[in-house]
């Protein structure tokens, strides 16, 4: 058993980085992940960690920074959100092409306008055709055993890798969590191995491909960005052997013979299973699937776990523009779309910019499941809740 | 990269965007000269091995050994005719990539 400290995610974001003690640090802070950046710095300062921290002037040059380092083969992390991660877009397509394992950890948060600084899941949704891994944590003890797991992710799938939870609502939150010793966390993750060395090997870095050899080039990286769910899995497994803590793509809570079972991400789990516990008291067949790894959709597990319920309910903490539902929604979705036999799907469109949602929403979400499968489905596919109607 | 270097399969292409460099006349393996539609031809009885072409081109793929103007690298050279324009003896001709 590790020991048990009280902290606030973001501090304990730092702490779990300081643990990693990465080669290079380059960031640029902003809300609600400033304390990630601030109490590292407190590390380094300290003499605590070895790290050379960078600070930059834009979140744009934080990830240009990383890059660089990561591609002179450094073990490299940084921190963002919202429009910082926005900024960072043009140089997140670069990094996962030039297969940089840099973890980044974001406090997801609604993009602007209006201008909100508060948790909803728009930023990692907004750059999810990135090409990096992208984990959500739904609190504290997840989120560092998260970005603990995201360094030999990064590093054995060879893509960069977001570990995010939500902001304000986890990340300004003091919750205890188990951690590790730093020692243990070092074994666990190992040195950093480079693939090659820019001193001693001749090598062509950023190198142009037109119309002769580019869709090879992107035919290679989708086919190895697909393998990363079994490396999600064998690294989650290696992680429970050493502290107790086993984690998977997915989270499945109450799912085995539920006939209505919910998909959600982030924080709102914890309330989920609160909910799920009340429900299955009175009698109700429902249950929790938790999404932990975003990108890539690890659609097999999905469909396991799915297959079997009479009714689906997406929650989406973002949406899309005229897209049909939520991001989440649109994958599960497809992925169910090979079933010869599919479960009602609805949608819900929830907490943006930081809107709280209660048990009470829960549980109707819930019970509209229920009136769906002894009827004839829903009066409406998609639905927004948690709003002034 | 040139039809001879490409790999026959998307399978064979290099992880990412390092792509590792055998070694090569000028110490590359990728090839950039695909898009070229006008080649260089030096014509060595004219040359008088002044090096001007050497200094300009912009691609490193002017061939020299021994202090003598050989030939040109053809994988590097995208065929902009700086060569030809600049050689004072009018030994470098611009020749349609055409077959």
């Amino acid at each position: 058993m590790g020991k048990k400290i009280a902290m606030e995610t973001n501090q304990l974001a730092a702490f779990a980085m300081a643990q990693i003690d990465p080669d290079v640090v380059a960031a640029y802070p902003i809300t609600p992940s400033t304390e990630v950046v601030q109490e590292f710095s407190k590390y380094v300062a300290n003499g605590e960690v070895t790290t050379e921290f960078v600070p930059v002037e834009s979140e744009h040059s934080a990830i240009s920074a990383c890059l660089g380092a990561a591609t002179a083969g450094a073990r490299v992390m940084t921190a963002t959100a919202s429009q910082g991660l926005a900024l960072m877009n043009e140089i997140l397509h670069i990094a996962s092409s030039s297969r940089a394992p840099i973890s980044v950890v974001v406090a997801s948060r609604a993009l602007s306008g209006p201008i909100n600084i508060h948790g909803d899941h728009m930023d990692i949704s907004s750059i999810r055709d990135a090409g990096w891994i992208i984990m959500v944590a739904e609190d504290a003890q997840e989120a560092y055993d998260n970005i603990i797991q995201s360094i030999p992710i990064a590093e054995r799938a060879r893509f960069p890798i977001i570990t995010s939870y939500d902001g304000f609502i986890t990340s300004h939150a003091v919750e205890v969590a188990e951690v590790l010793e730093k020692e243990e966390v070092q074994k666990f993750i190992g040195p950093k191995k480079p693939d090659y060395s820019v001193f001693e090997d001749k090598l062509t870095i950023g190198v142009l491909a037109l119309q002769d050899s580019y869709i090879e080039f992107k035919r290679k990286q989708a086919e190895d960005y697909d393998k990363v769910v079994d490396i999600v899995k064998q690294v989650g497994k290696e992680y429970g052997d050493l502290t107790g803590r086993y984690y998977d793509t997915i989270e499945k809570y109450m799912t085995d013979d539920a006939e209505v079972i919910m998909v959600v991400m982030g924080s709102t789990a914890g309330t989920a299973k609160v909910v799920v516990d009340q429900m299955r008291a009175e009698g109700h067949k429902v249950g929790l699937l938790k999404i932990r790894l975003f990108r890539p959709v690890p659609k097999d597990d999905i469909i396991s776990v799915l297959r079997t319920a009479d009714a689906v309910m997406v929650m989406d903490r973002a949406f899309t523009y005229g897209g049909i539902g939520g991001p989440l929604f649109e994958e599960i979705s497809a992925a169910m779309n090979d079933l010869p036999c599919r479960p009602y799907m609805a949608n819900y469109i929830y907490g943006l910019g930081g809107r709280d949602i209660k048990p009470s929403h829960i549980r109707q979400v819930f019970e509209d499941g229920l009136k769906a499968v002894k009827g004839c489905g829903f009066d409406q596919q998609i639905k927004w809740i948690t709003v002034r109607e | 990269m040139a039809k001879e270097l490409m790999p026959k399969s998307w399978k064979e292409f290099p992880d990412g965007i390092h792509v590792e460099v055998k070694d090569q006349p000028q110490g590359f393996d990728y090839i950039t000269a695909g898009w070229r539609t006008f080649r260089p031809e030096v014509n060595l009885d004219k040359c008088v091995h002044c090096m001007i072409c050497w200094l300009v081109c912009p691609d490193n793929a002017v061939v020299v050994k021994d202090g003598k103007m050989t030939g040109f690298f053809y994988d590097h050279c995208k065929g902009c005719g700086v060569c030809a324009n600049e050689c004072p003896v009018k030994a470098i001709e611009m020749v349609p990539e055409v077959k």
